[in-house]
């Protein structure tokens, strides 16, 4: 274990420069309230935090914790009704909130600079790069066009775009996501700022292309020898990236400490909780579900902010003293603000267990009858011109020849990058879209050829779980009307019977009567979901397709999700078809997993052997871009990394569709090569490994 | 119709479920819209206002008597107080102010049944075409552009000259021909809600394109219909004016306030302004009475908006 004392090093060498160096940016007791029309929200109470020149600070807590209010009271962007109310925000020493205008927009504009999450709109459309990347320099330094120009030139090679001389001219809709958030932070860094603030820069990206952001924005850092707060959900994207970490929750820093050390022992509750209900953090032997644990409760109503530590309510460990007294920060390297913090350990994090040997492989008896059974599976969309008379320009290659089986009571997991056609697949088995060619059997029949009276019969099988439960629902219908819609629809039982049903399906997924007589708007995230799958399950299917079903929801409540997904699949022998980009959460779910790219299966097996002993090289580098919150794993690891962009599907390569980015690649990969194996099948020529684990 | 599978511990066909001991009264939907709708003052102004005209219109011959069959050519053009007359008389004796009353009548049933009329046939029309999508909705479309395109008033000359003018011909023809407005703006409401995922979510249960435009497209374009709705009554009440300023509205001794306006135009400079003003604002405060009324409903349509 020589990676934590790695680290333990860093730390100190950045503790020396502390010595040396003021903090570059300092916030004290900083207040910020929202005013909004009934009541004023408190996003920020009394938050203290020090960033040093050269350092990474990351800023860490789920969905209201105030971790983006801290960014955006910095930079002056508050919300409209926003406002700063107390505390000072210190800046190479002063206070920002005491200087004229003037300066601090001066200030602001010049040195610090800051990158949003969604690169599509941050970017104005009707805009060149260049001239976009150049406006603070012509804002701040009354740059001339030209000498504008030059420098966007410059500053876009820096941030590793291909041809930045003509990117400049390109607009933001000629370029990819990540391409984008290039352009971004290049747009923050033209007038070297000292300190450059990142909030949720990859959320919107993929894993390998947020590997590559991530791994930019360390490279500029020591380039530009700035300071960049990194504000993130992401536990993972923390522990590799960040010299230190600030843990919010409802408004306050709970803890902060570095990096190494947060990770190998928190001290506060509620981190330790956060790090429990990650997924990865469930160490599982094959076969053997782990519950995760999950926090209880819904974070606080900030305008009504609770007493005491505000996370008390839904803590394991809460007493009446919690609930009642203030709790402040404690002194030191490591502070928390916790009365029973965890008790300190100096053992090394419980490392997931290495794969000794592949799984003995289920001996009860032959495997049943798969439930689904997709084959050759194929989806083109036809471009076309607008207009009435359409022509066909041209075929999208969304699904190429996919083949699966799902088991009884089986998850089996669907992963890949975004536009790998994950997702059609999906829609192709709940029946929203029409197969151009290839069969979806489900249970003796192929649907794909059924008239259209007995596919809506089929319907009853299969369900589908959407990412974001709040869209999926009509916002004008209560929860009973949105509940007993699948019963009409399929007229299953009377009134009455209906009603039964729909209380026991809020029975099943922990919800009481009361959200009946409500609307989809009054819920929280993790409660729709539990009303999405009540309704995916109204009608009592064998199979749910569930697509991101927990993409969108913060870390505690996805496992508040995720174990009532196994909980009900235990209990009524449901199967699943989980589709996710976030190859943790369907390492945790999944029995089996596909790996997609670009159409294509390139990889099927069993879960554990495809996580821990992948053979295809894109599978190896999309577990080599997930960021893990294991600070050990993720530490730099020599690995397949892959480089570049997803090809288009108008026009995929031939053979083997990820040979123009594998680092394997030769000449008999433009062949296509068949998906081989028995139990573990993988479509490559040069597998990593052999079936079994042995390195190839 | 099949049968729901027993569940253990809830017998099919039980009486409802047991209420949850928590459970508080909710307030029905209807005096939640009620009271969303109260909120808005304006449109409580312009309840107010829609109550009065109408009150007038209609109760106001009980007790405020008048002759408006018989001209009465001795006392034509009398100003307002004179000989007993509180907004005088017209060109031909009738007095004003009963006369104000009688063509409010008209005017508010035409406008609201021809408004509601065309309202319902362009929602529909324009909900099929934009959920269906492809050849049907331009099919569709291409039948209101095309109706579009040819002038009303040719329209409204050619059928009058076919039919004789009566009240329900009259909220008939302009039913016919206003429902082309809501009809557009309802399809280019439901194209953008079609591909909702609450759609989708439904035709994934096995639901039907019907069920999707009435359940679905329909009660979320709402609030857009309403507020439509307003003007299509206004501007129907503008239409009978319109039509009868042609001769093709009610024959008279009938009278509506269009018609009244278009006469008092002609009295513009002959200082007769008690024959222009009053039709001119009563339509002016009918058509905001309406409109106000339906900020009002888009609010109480509103479900987002709704507290307990």
């Amino acid at each position: 274990m020589s990676a934590p004392i790695e680290f333990t090093v860093r730390h100190d060498e950045a503790a020396r420069d502390a010595g040396e160096n003021e903090p570059l940016l300092r916030l004290r007791n900083l207040h910020t309230d929202i005013a909004l029309r009934r009541g004023t929200v408190h996003a920020l109470d009394d938050v203290n935090l020090e960033v040093r020149p050269g350092e990474t600070l990351g800023i860490v807590g789920e969905s209201g914790s105030g971790k983006t209010m801290t960014a955006l009271s910095v930079m002056g962007l508050l919300p409209s009704g926003g406002s700063v109310v107390g505390g000072q925000i210190l800046f190479e020493g002063r206070d920002l909130r005491s200087l004229p205008t003037d300066e601090v927009r001066r200030i602001r504009g010049v040195r610090m600079g800051m990158v949003f999450q969604d690169p599509l709109t941050s970017l104005n459309p009707t805009m060149r790069i260049g001239t976009q990347v150049a406006e603070p320099l012509r804002v701040h330094e009354g740059a001339g066009k030209a000498q504008a120009r030059e420098r966007a030139i410059e500053i876009l090679r820096r941030v590793g775009m291909p041809r930045p001389d003509r990117i400049v001219d390109n607009y933001p809709h000629e370029l990819s996501g990540g391409m984008r958030q290039r352009v971004a932070i290049a747009m923050a860094l033209i007038c070297s700022p000292r300190l450059l603030i990142a909030d949720e820069p990859t959320t919107a990206l993929d894993v390998t292309t947020q590997r590559q952001i991530l791994e930019l924005l360390d490279d500029l850092r020591e380039e530009f020898g700035m300071a960049v707060i990194l504000v993130t959900h992401d536990l993972g994207v923390i522990a590799g990236r960040a010299d230190r970490v600030a843990v919010m929750y409802a408004g306050r820093v709970v803890e902060t400490a570095a990096t190494a050390e947060l990770f190998r022992s928190p001290r506060h509750r509620y981190t330790e909780a956060l790090m429990e209900a990650l997924p990865e953090m469930a160490v599982r032997e094959p076969g053997v579900p782990e519950r995760l644990y999950s926090i209880p409760g819904l974070p606080p109503d900030l305008s009504r902010p609770p007493a005491g530590c505000r996370f008390a309510p839904r803590c394991r460990f809460g007493t009446d003293e919690c609930r009642t007294t203030e709790v402040t920060l404690s002194t030191g390297g490591h502070q928390h603000a916790c009365l029973h913090p965890v008790a300190l350990t100096t053992a090394a994090p419980a490392a997931r267990t290495a794969p000794v040997s592949a799984p003995a492989v289920d001996a009860s008896g032959p495997a049943p009858e798969p439930i689904l059974s997709v084959r050759g599976l194929v989806k083109d969309y036809e471009a076309t011109t607008g207009g009435l008379l359409r022509r066909t320009t041209g075929r999208v290659s969304a699904v190429a020849g996919v083949s699966f089986e799902v088991r009884p009571g089986e998850t089996f997991g669907l992963v890949g990058e975004s536009g790998c056609g994950k997702s059609t697949v999906g829609r192709l088995v709940v029946g929203l879209e029409q197969p151009t060619d290839g069969q979806i059997v489900l249970d003796g029949t192929d649907i794909a050829r059924l008239p259209r009276r007995e596919r809506r019969r089929m319907h009853r099988q299969v369900q589908l779980m959407f990412q974001d439960s709040y869209a999926a629902m009509n916002p004008r219908m209560r929860v009973d009307a949105i509940l007993s819609e699948p019963l009409e629809i399929q007229q299953v039982g009377d009134t009455a019977a209906r009603r039964a049903r729909i209380g026991t399906l809020l029975d099943q997924v922990g919800l009481s009567r009361r959200v009946l007589e409500r609307y989809p708007h009054e819920f929280s995230g993790g409660q729709l979901q539990r009303i999405g799958l009540a309704r995916s399950l109204a009608l009592q299917p064998r199979l749910i397709v569930g697509d991101e079903p927990v993409s969108a929801l913060d870390v505690s409540i996805q496992a508040q999700v995720l174990n009532l997904m196994r909980d009900l699949q235990r209990e009524l022998g449901l199967a699943y078809v989980f589709i996710s980009h976030d190859l943790s959460v369907v390492d945790y779910m999944a029995d089996r997993i596909g790996v997609m790219y670009l159409g294509k299966l390139v990889e099927v097996g069993p879960a554990y052997d495809v996580v821990r002993s992948a053979r295809h090289p894109y599978t190896q580098a999309l577990l080599d871009a997930v960021p893990s919150a294991t600070p050990d794993l993720a530490a730099p690891r020599e690995s397949v990394t892959i480089r570049g962009e997803l090809p288009s599907a108008l026009n995929p390569p031939t053979g083997c569709r990820f040979r123009t980015r594998c680092p394997l690649a030769q000449e008999i990969c433009e062949t296509e090569p068949p998906l081989a194996g028995a139990a573990h099948q993988v479509a490559c020529h040069f597998p990593l490994r052999q079936e079994g684990g042995a390195e190839a | 119709m099949t049968t729901l599978p027993e569940v253990p511990g809830v017998p099919v066909g039980a009486p409802p479920l047991a209420v949850d001991a928590d459970e508080a009264p909710v307030r029905g939907l209807w005096r939640q819209g009620v009271s969303v709708f109260c909120e808005n003052r304006l449109a409580l102004v312009g309840l107010g206002l829609f109550i009065l005209l109408a009150g007038v219109c209609f109760l106001g011959p009980l007790v405020y008597h008048t002759d408006q069959v018989h001209t009465d050519l001795a006392a034509v053009h009398l100003g307002p107080g004179e000989q007993g007359h509180p907004l005088g008389t017209d060109g031909v004796g009738y007095d004003q102010l009963g006369r104000l009353m009688l063509g409010g009548q008209t005017s508010i049933v035409v406008g609201l049944a021809a408004g509601i009329l065309a309202t319902f046939l362009g929602t529909l029309w324009g909900a099929v075409a934009g959920f269906a999508g492809g050849w049907v909705d331009s099919a569709m479309m291409r039948v209101v552009d095309a109706m579009m395109s040819i002038p009303s008033l040719f329209l409204f000359m050619l059928l009058a000259a076919i039919v004789t003018p009566s009240v329900p011909m009259l909220i008939l023809i302009i039913g016919a021909f206003a429902w082309l407005g809501p009809a557009r703006l309802v399809r280019g409401e439901a194209l953008s809600l079609r591909s909702r995922e609450y759609i989708q979510a439904m035709r994934a249960m096995g639901g039907t394109g019907g069920r999707a435009v009435r359940r679905h497209i329909v009660p979320n374009a709402i609030g857009t219909v309403i507020v439509n709705a307003t003007f299509q009554v206004a501007d129907a009440i503008l239409y009978v004016a319109y039509l009868s300023f042609l001769g093709l509205g009610v024959p008279p001794p009938a009278a509506n306030w269009g018609g009244m306006l278009s006469d008092g135009l002609a009295d513009t400079y002959s200082g007769h302004w008690w024959l222009l003003y009053p039709p001119g604002i009563a339509i002016i405060l009918i058509v905001l009475a309406f409109n106000f009324m339906g900020d009002g409903l888009r609010d109480a349509f509103e479900v987002r908006l709704r507290r307990r």
